[in-house]
């Protein structure tokens, strides 16, 4: 924690309010609720914006499958108001029994173990209004849920981490949420076994709403739907899977709630979201596994979640070395990426054309 | 020596004379696009074979300061591949491998020139498809579909291509190579696969693109209902959707399709339907067919006239048959016609087609429907005749009104096509002069010159005149369509 950060916070509750918090201040950064800590930590000289005023849905219509909220409006909120009409946020936005926003899901461009069935938050933003750091109120995208005018901001912005603009509005597509839910749980026997089927059940017929790995061998496989078919559908998946243990209802209901994030201790471990693929996980896991740290593997195998015990520099290095990049969330880390940065070319670029003062910090 | 001469002649020690072409005949076939309406002669069109030939081809552009376009199969709807009058058409067909497929990750990377339905054909053994499927498919590239973020019937429950590129390997517009993505479904930093992704060629040139593929579904169960009013075909969607359904399609089409399909292709549709709508439910066959009955019961109960299930994929085909032939064989109806692709909420979708006909009748053009209801993309074909004085701007002023029309209701001018040469100074009804500057000054951070693919999205700027040519040759010959 530094100096400015203790500072009292600048707390706009409207969109004019932000985009006069943006014009008078030279530096800052926009912050939500906090959850995701590393990201958020304001530099030394910089002001802290936060958006946690700045909350309610503007727009929800369920006939449409959209929604249109303020960038602060709690992750909770939304996710009460859409279940009021059966629908969901397919892609399960992690932190949100903490309190995080849909701002900062969308700038650390986190999501849950939902994102194997239709996709992540990239998906499902259709719309954003921002701030520049030149201080301009900018739209992007729309409020439709199929729009090709204009070049794709709203998809930028994900994972942008408060450096390119500070979001005000956004402009979600949601789904109808399944009636019922279902999960087996397979024991199998070490790491490649379990690969083997996550690799199998990824490009099988089975429409899974979860498909998770703990390594080594613990599967967690989802199904969603009308409850009658559960039966049928949880002996044809262990037929291919193999036998497990099966949860439903509110047991279910839990394990799904705690999946992410991994419990680390934020004194003692950076929780940290690595992008994989399934041809990748051996090694890292092997690497992870000397270093003592502990890991799941959500989305089919396309991401790592880590409890790294030791430094950021260390975790830096062995993430370089294979080529991958990671995004830390909580923990003693003095910057919120690490690893391999993939079109810095590309993003430098687009940073300097959305913050030519370098209003926000850099990445 | 003119600019454009010192230019040629370095052209001509990258390209040998047979994959450089320049002479009126070799250039004539690159001057439009699906959208015949606009036409301009490029100086040269060059033929790359490798990633290396493209890459020094943008390079010497930049170097001379000349325009250049990018192009595939040249199917865009909206000018988007048109030549700039005396620039370069760098033509990536020959860039059509597949380099890589893994179905344990179940990613394709290919060049941009490889034929979007190539990529569901290569992945067919592995039982895995490519979702995107805009109506053109049998013939447009992929680099063609990122470039102008294509869409096609399944967009509302798979989304666009957007959502289905991990990874580019891009030049951009003054030569710099960056990576963008990678081979994962997720991502840190910001998301800069998700913003080139429909650049309109604005952003130089993708090399190489890594695809995510779909396992294909176990089942789909397709009905298709008709109804005596569009409207209650709307309130139909509504309903379906309201009922908590998510189909991979649902498509309407209005009487005029309907009759012109008919004639076509002989499908079969209720006769004298005003509207026919056809629902697909897709996935694991247990959850479907369970969801299939309740989809019947809501549609039987929906007013329709008639309502027939598909009892095999033969029938099924026929369903589908119709509705994609739809686009040709409204074409035959009429020398001419203009296609717009709008979005409107969903809920709107009555009121537009109703706003839509009055336009129609007030004004004495004969316009059809065909849409993809369930992400509310209307396909308005406004029938006219090329060589009648005058028709051709009559009917831009009757698209540009549905336009309008699609904004007044909340929606897009555009869901699929691209804004291209064609709905440019739409975009400025649409976003205001701020969004306006600001997405300008991304375009000329990321190409200070605006020699890729340069007039194309923004408002003002040179354009060729528009002038009516009637259809495409292969959209007479059924291999495209305007959708």
């Amino acid at each position: 924690m530094n100096a400015a950060s203790a500072a009292p916070a600048l707390q706009p509750r409207t969109i004019d309010e932000v985009v006069e918090a943006v014009r008078a201040h030279p530096r800052l950064l926009a912050v939500g609720a906090g959850t995701k800590p590393v990201p958020a930590a304001v530099p030394p000289g910089f002001a802290t914006l936060s958006l946690r005023a700045l909350t309610g849905i503007r727009e929800y219509d369920p006939a449409e499958y959209t929604f249109t909220a303020l960038a602060g409006t709690p992750i909770r909120t939304v996710a009460e108001e859409l279940a009021r009409h059966g629908q969901y946020l397919p892609f399960d936005p992690p932190f949100g029994e903490a309190g995080a926003t849909l701002g900062g899901t969308i700038a650390t461009g986190v999501s849950g173990p939902g994102r194997q069935r239709y996709g992540g938050v990239r998906d499902f933003i259709l719309g954003l209004r921002f701030v520049t750091g030149a201080g301009e109120l900018v739209q992007g995208g729309g409020k439709v849920v199929k729009n090709a005018a204009g070049f794709d901001l709203p998809k930028l912005f994900v994972g942008s981490l408060g450096r390119l603009g500070v979001m005000a509005e956004v402009t979600f597509k949601v789904f109808p949420q399944p009636r019922a839910f279902a999960t087996l749980r397979v024991e199998l026997p070490g790491l490649t076994a379990a690969l083997a089927v996550v690799g199998r059940l990824g490009a099988s017929v089975f429409d899974l709403e979860g498909l998770e790995l703990d390594p080594p061998g613990t599967l967690w496989l989802r199904l969603g739907g009308t409850a009658e078919t559960f039966a049928g559908r949880l002996a044809e998946l262990e037929r291919q899977a193999g036998a497990g243990q099966r949860l439903e209802g509110d047991a279910e209901a839990d394990f799904w709630r705690r999946r992410v994030p991994l419990a680390a201790d934020p004194a003692s471990h950076l929780l940290v979201k690595v992008p994989v693929t399934l041809g990748a996980i051996p090694d890292l896991d092997e690497a992870l596994a000397a270093a003592g740290a502990r890991r799941q593997y959500g989305a089919g195998g396309n991401v790592a979640w880590i409890a790294w015990p030791g430094s950021a520099e260390a975790l830096d290095a062995l993430l370089n070395e294979r080529g991958l990049g990671g995004l830390v969330l909580t923990g003693p880390s003095p910057r919120a990426l690490l690893g391999r940065t993939r079109g810095e070319g590309f993003r430098r670029r687009i940073k300097a054309a959305l913050d030519p003062e370098g209003r926000f910090p850099d990445f | 020596l003119p600019a454009s001469d010192t230019f040629l002649a370095a052209l001509r020690r990258l390209f040998p004379a047979a994959r450089l072409l320049g002479t009126e005949a070799g250039l004539a076939p690159f001057e439009s696009d699906g959208l015949t309406a606009f036409r301009a002669q490029p100086l040269a069109v060059v033929i790359p074979e490798t990633r290396d030939e493209v890459i020094a081809a943008v390079r010497l552009c930049h170097q001379h300061g000349i325009p250049f376009v990018a192009r595939g199969s040249g199917t865009s709807l909206s000018g988007g591949s048109v030549p700039v009058a005396g620039g370069l058409v760098i033509a990536l067909n020959r860039l059509n491998k597949i380099l890589r497929l893994d179905p344990a990750q179940r990613i394709a990377v290919v060049e941009p020139g490889a034929i979007n339905t190539s990529v569901s054909q290569a992945a067919a053994r592995h039982r895995l498809y490519y979702a995107p499927d805009p109506s053109s498919q049998q013939i447009c590239t992929i680099g063609g579909n990122v470039a102008f973020n294509a869409g096609g019937a399944h967009c509302l429950k798979y989304g666009m291509t957007s959502n289905h590129v991990l990874g580019l390997t891009v030049v951009l517009p003054d030569g710099e190579v960056v990576e963008l993505g990678g081979e994962s479904l997720e991502n840190v930093g910001p998301d800069l696969t998700g913003l080139y992704v429909g650049h309109e060629g604005l952003f130089g040139v993708a090399l190489e693109i890594t695809l995510r593929l779909l396992p294909m579904p176990e089942c789909y169960r397709t009905l298709l209902a008709a109804y005596d009013r569009v409207e209650d075909a709307g309130e139909a969607v509504a309903q379906v959707v309201a009922a908590g359904f998510l189909p991979g399609a649902m498509e309407i089409m209005d009487r005029l399709a309907i009759e012109a399909a008919e004639a076509a292709v002989h499908c079969g549709y209720p006769a004298d339907a005003n509207a026919i709508l056809i629902v697909e439910l897709e996935g694991e066959r247990m959850g479907v067919e369970a969801d299939f009955a309740r989809l019947k019961e809501l549609i039987n109960a929906s007013g329709a006239r008639e309502v027939r299930v598909a009892r095999d994929s033969a029938e099924r085909l026929l369903f589908w048959k119709g509705r994609k032939s739809a686009f040709s064989a409204v074409g035959r109806l009429s020398p001419d016609f203009l296609v717009q692709d709008g979005v409107v909420p969903r809920g709107k979708l009555g009121l537009a087609l109703r706003e839509i006909e009055t336009m129609s009748r007030e004004r004495g053009i004969r316009v059809a429907n065909v849409f993809h209801a369930g992400d509310g993309n209307l396909h308005p074909l406004i029938l006219f005749n090329g060589r009648e004085p005058g028709a051709l701007e009559r009917a831009e002023a009757l698209a540009g009104d549905i336009l309008r029309l699609c904004l007044r209701l909340g929606g897009s001018i555009t869901g699929e096509h691209g804004v291209g040469l064609e709905k440019r100074a739409y975009l400025a009804e649409q976003f205001n002069p701020t969004d306006l500057e600001v997405m300008h000054r991304l375009h000329r951070a990321i190409d200070p010159l605006e020699l890729s693919n340069r007039g194309k999205m923004f408002p003002g700027g040179e354009a060729p005149a528009l002038t009516a040519h009637g259809a495409h040759p292969l959209e007479r010959a059924g291999i495209i369509s305007r959708e």
